[in-house]
C-alpha cells in the first residue's frame, strides 16, 4: 500500500494553486523567457557593450536620479496624504480617499500629456514658474511622482489606521511634545511601511515609460529615460539589445523588491515577537 | 494632591456624555468610577486627564486650575486598558520614555534615568525582563509595564482605565491585591474606571457609581452595599431579588397562594428589594410571609452555594445564597419546595427612587 497524504480540510487547493501556476505561467514567465532567449544571443561581451552604451548609461542616470527625487517627493507627500486620509475627519474625505487612486486609473499617456501641457512654459502652471518644468528633468519628475504616489498612500495609510490613538496619548501624558511623540512613537511605527511604499513607488517609476515620454523632450543624453532606450532599440528591430537594457531595468527591480521584502519581514518578526505571524 | 471636579460636563452634539458633575477626591485616596458602558465614567476620567475638554467646568488640582491646561503638562500618569506599550521599543525604553521626553534641561542623566527606571522595574518585578519587547510579555506583565511607565513620570495622580478589564480572573485578583499594596506605599492620588463591581468594591477607597452621564451615589464600599441610595445602585452592585404589587390593608398579595404582610405601608403599589443572602429558606412559610418557591438551579460558588428559585408570584426568578453547611441541613435538592422568608427589606420609594429600609413581616411560623 502507498501511504496516502493526508486530505486537506480546505478545499480547492489544487484547482486553485494550478490556475495560479497557469496564469503566471503565461503573463510574467512566458514573456520572460522570451527576454531571455534574445539575452541568449548575445555574448557576455555584446552584453556589457550594450548596457555600458555611453546613450544608455546617461539614461540610466536621468532615470535613477529622478525616480529618487519622485520618491523622495512622494515620500513626504504621500505619507502627508494618508495621515490626513486616517486622522482627521472632514467633508470630502471620502472623494479625496477615491481621488488618490486616480493615477492608477488614469491612462498613463493621458497623465504625461496632461502633465507637459499644464506644466508647458504657457501651460496653466508653467507660466506662473519661473523655471522650466516640461521638457526638462524636472518634468520626468513631476510625471515619475504622478504616477506613484498611490504606492506611498496606500501602503501608510493601513498601518496608520492600525495605531491606536491611545499610543499617541500615551506619549502626550508622559509629557511628550508633538514632534517628539511623533519621532519617536509614531514614526516607529510606519516606517517600515513608508519605506516599502517609496521603495514600490522607485521601483514603479524606474520602469514608467508612458507619462514620462510626453513631458521629457527626450532629448539624447538629457531627458531619455531608459524605458524609451528600449523601445528606441526596439524601434530598429534590435531585440537583443533591447532585451539587454530591459533585463537590467528587470534585474535592478527584483533586487530592490526582494530586500524590501527581507527587510520588511525581519522588521514585522520584530514588532510582533518571535513566535506567530 | 487632591482633584476638584466643580460643575465638569461634556457633551458630543446633541448627545450629552457626562452632565454637570461635582466631585472631590482627596491627596492620597483611591477612588473607583463605577458604572455600565456608556455612564461617563471614561469622559470623566479623560476629561480629569487633559485628554477631553470639558463643555462645562473646572477640574482643579489642588488649589490649581488645570482645565485649560495641555495633557502633557497636567503631570498625570495614564494607565490605558489595552496598555497602549510602544511595541517598538524594549520595555526598559517604554518606562524611560517620560524621562527621555523631557526637555534638556529637566532630564536626568542616563546614568539616573536606568538607575530610576531599574528601581521601577524592580517595583513591579520585571527588572529581568527590561530587555524585551512589549510582543513578548504576558498581559498582566505588560500591564505592570504601563503601570511602571506611568509612574516614571513621577505623576501626582494616577489614572487607570478599565486597569484589568482585558485580564484573567487569576491575575486580575493578583494585580489588585499588588496595585493596593503599591498605593499604600507610594500613596499617590488614584481614580480608576471599571465596570466590574467586585473590583471597585474591593480596591478602591471610595466608590463614585455612575449612571447615564451622572453619579449616583459616592460613598465607601461597605456603606454602599449596605446603604445604597437608589435602586440603580442597587441593582448594579450586586444579584437583586425584587418584588411588586398592591397593598391593601398592611396586606400585600401575590396570587393565589402567596402574599406578604406589610404592616403600616399606605395602600398603593409597592416595589421591594433584596440580596440573595437575605433570603432564608424553610419547609414553612411564617405568620406574616408566605412566598412558595421552588429550586431550579444549585450552583456552588465557592465559600457559599447559590440557589435560582421559581416563583409563580414574581416576573423574574428569586435567588438565594446559602452557606455550605446550612445547605447540608437543608437537604434541598432540585425540585424542593419550599417557602422565601425575606431576612430584609427595602422599599423603592415612588416620588425619588429612593430605597427605604422595610419593617420585616411576623417571622413567627404560621398558626395552622
Amino acid at each position: 500500500m502507498i501511504a496516502r497524504a493526508p486530505k486537506r480540510v480546505l478545499p480547492g487547493f489544487t484547482l486553485s494553486l494550478g490556475i495560479t501556476l497557469l496564469y503566471v505561467s503565461l503573463i510574467l514567465l512566458l514573456p520572460l523567457s522570451g527576454l531571455f532567449g534574445q539575452l541568449a544571443t548575445l555574448s557576455w561581451a555584446q552584453y556589457w557593450t550594450i548596457i555600458t552604451d555611453s546613450r544608455n548609461l546617461a539614461s540610466y542616470q536621468v532615470t535613477v536620479l529622478s525616480a529618487l527625487v519622485a520618491s523622495a517627493f512622494n515620500m513626504v507627500f504621500g505619507l502627508l496624504c494618508a495621515w490626513v486620509l486616517v486622522r482627521y475627519e472632514f467633508p470630502g474625505k471620502r472623494l479625496l480617499d477615491a481621488l488618490m487612486d486616480l493615477p492608477f486609473a488614469l491612462p498613463t499617456a493621458v497623465a504625461g500629456i496632461t502633465l507637459a501641457t499644464l506644466y508647458a512654459g504657457n501651460g496653466a502652471i508653467g507660466q506662473f514658474l519661473g523655471f522650466q518644468v516640461s521638457y526638462s528633468w524636472l518634468g520626468i519628475v513631476v510625471a515619475m511622482a504622478f504616477t506613484s504616489v498611490p504606492f506611498v498612500v496606500r501602503t501608510v495609510q493601513p498601518v496608520l489606521e492600525e495605531l491606536p490613538n491611545e499610543v499617541d496619548e500615551a506619549a502626550m501624558t508622559l509629557g511628550a511634545g508633538t514632534l517628539y511623540a511623533f519621532r519617536r512613537v509614531i514614526f516607529p511605527h510606519i516606517w517600515p511601511a513608508l519605506l516599502t511604499g517609496t521603495g514600490l513607488a522607485f521601483a514603479r517609476s524606474l520602469g514608467e515609460y508612458g507619462a514620462v515620454i510626453f513631458i521629457a523632450g527626450n532629448m539624447p543624453y538629457q531627458t531619455e529615460i531608459t524605458a524609451l532606450m528600449i523601445v528606441t532599440r526596439l524601434e530598429e528591430y534590435d531585440y537583443a539589445a533591447a532585451a539587454a537594457i530591459a533585463s537590467l531595468v528587470l534585474f535592478t527591480s527584483l533586487a530592490l523588491l526582494l530586500a524590501i521584502n527581507l527587510w520588511q519581514a525581519r522588521f514585522f518578526r520584530r514588532l510582533h515577537g518571535s513566535t506567530g505571524a | 494632591m487632591s482633584i476638584n471636579i466643580d460643575q465638569v460636563s461634556r457633551r458630543f452634539g446633541t448627545t450629552t456624555a457626562l452632565h454637570p458633575t461635582t466631585l472631590s477626591i482627596g491627596n492620597g485616596e483611591l477612588v473607583g468610577l463605577l458604572g455600565p458602558s456608556g455612564s461617563g465614567k471614561t469622559t470623566l476620567m479623560r476629561i480629569i486627564a487633559g485628554l477631553e475638554q470639558p463643555s462645562e467646568g473646572r477640574v482643579l488640582f489642588g488649589e490649581r486650575d488645570v482645565t485649560r491646561l495641555h495633557v502633557r503638562h497636567r503631570r498625570v500618569g495614564f494607565v490605558f486598558q489595552h496598555y497602549a506599550l510602544f511595541r517598538h521599543m524594549s520595555v526598559f525604553e517604554n518606562v524611560a520614555f517620560g524621562l527621555r521626553a523631557r526637555p534638556r534641561a529637566e532630564r536626568p542623566s542616563n546614568e539616573e534615568i536606568k538607575r530610576r527606571v531599574f528601581a521601577l522595574l524592580e517595583r513591579v518585578q520585571l527588572e529581568k525582563l527590561a530587555s524585551r519587547l512589549p510582543a513578548q510579555l504576558s498581559g498582566g506583565q505588560q500591564q505592570r509595564v504601563s503601570l511602571a511607565r506611568a509612574l516614571a513620570v513621577e505623576p501626582e495622580v494616577l489614572l487607570m482605565d478599565e486597569p484589568f478589564g482585558a485580564l484573567d480572573a487569576k491575575v486580575r485578583v493578583e494585580l489588585r491585591r499588588w496595585l493596593r499594596h503599591l498605593h499604600a506605599e507610594l500613596g499617590f492620588t488614584c481614580v480608576f474606571v471599571t465596570h466590574d463591581q467586585e473590583e471597585a468594591l474591593e480596591l478602591s477607597d471610595r466608590v463614585v457609581v455612575m449612571s447615564q452621564g451622572r453619579i449616583e451615589q459616592v460613598d465607601e464600599p461597605t456603606r454602599l452595599y449596605r446603604r445604597p441610595i437608589n435602586r440603580f445602585v442597587f441593582e448594579f452592585l450586586g444579584e437583586t431579588n425584587a418584588l411588586s404589587g398592591e397593598v391593601r390593608n398592611g396586606h400585600l398579595a401575590l396570587g393565589e397562594n402567596a402574599g406578604l404582610d406589610l404592616p403600616g405601608v399606605a395602600d398603593g403599589p409597592v416595589e421591594l428589594l433584596l440580596r440573595p443572602h437575605e433570603v432564608a429558606l424553610a419547609t414553612s412559610p411564617s405568620a406574616g410571609a408566605r412566598l412558595p418557591v421552588t429550586v431550579s438551579a444549585i450552583a456552588p460558588v465557592g465559600a457559599e452555594v447559590r440557589l435560582e428559585l421559581e416563583v409563580t408570584w414574581s416576573t423574574q426568578p428569586w435567588q438565594a445564597t446559602l452557606s455550605h453547611a446550612e445547605f447540608e441541613r437543608a437537604g434541598i435538592t432540585r425540585g424542593t419546595r419550599c417557602y422565601a422568608l425575606p431576612q430584609q427589606l427595602r422599599r423603592v420609594d415612588e416620588a425619588s427612587g429612593a430605597l427605604v429600609d422595610m419593617p420585616l413581616p411576623n417571622q413567627g411560623s404560621d398558626r395552622p
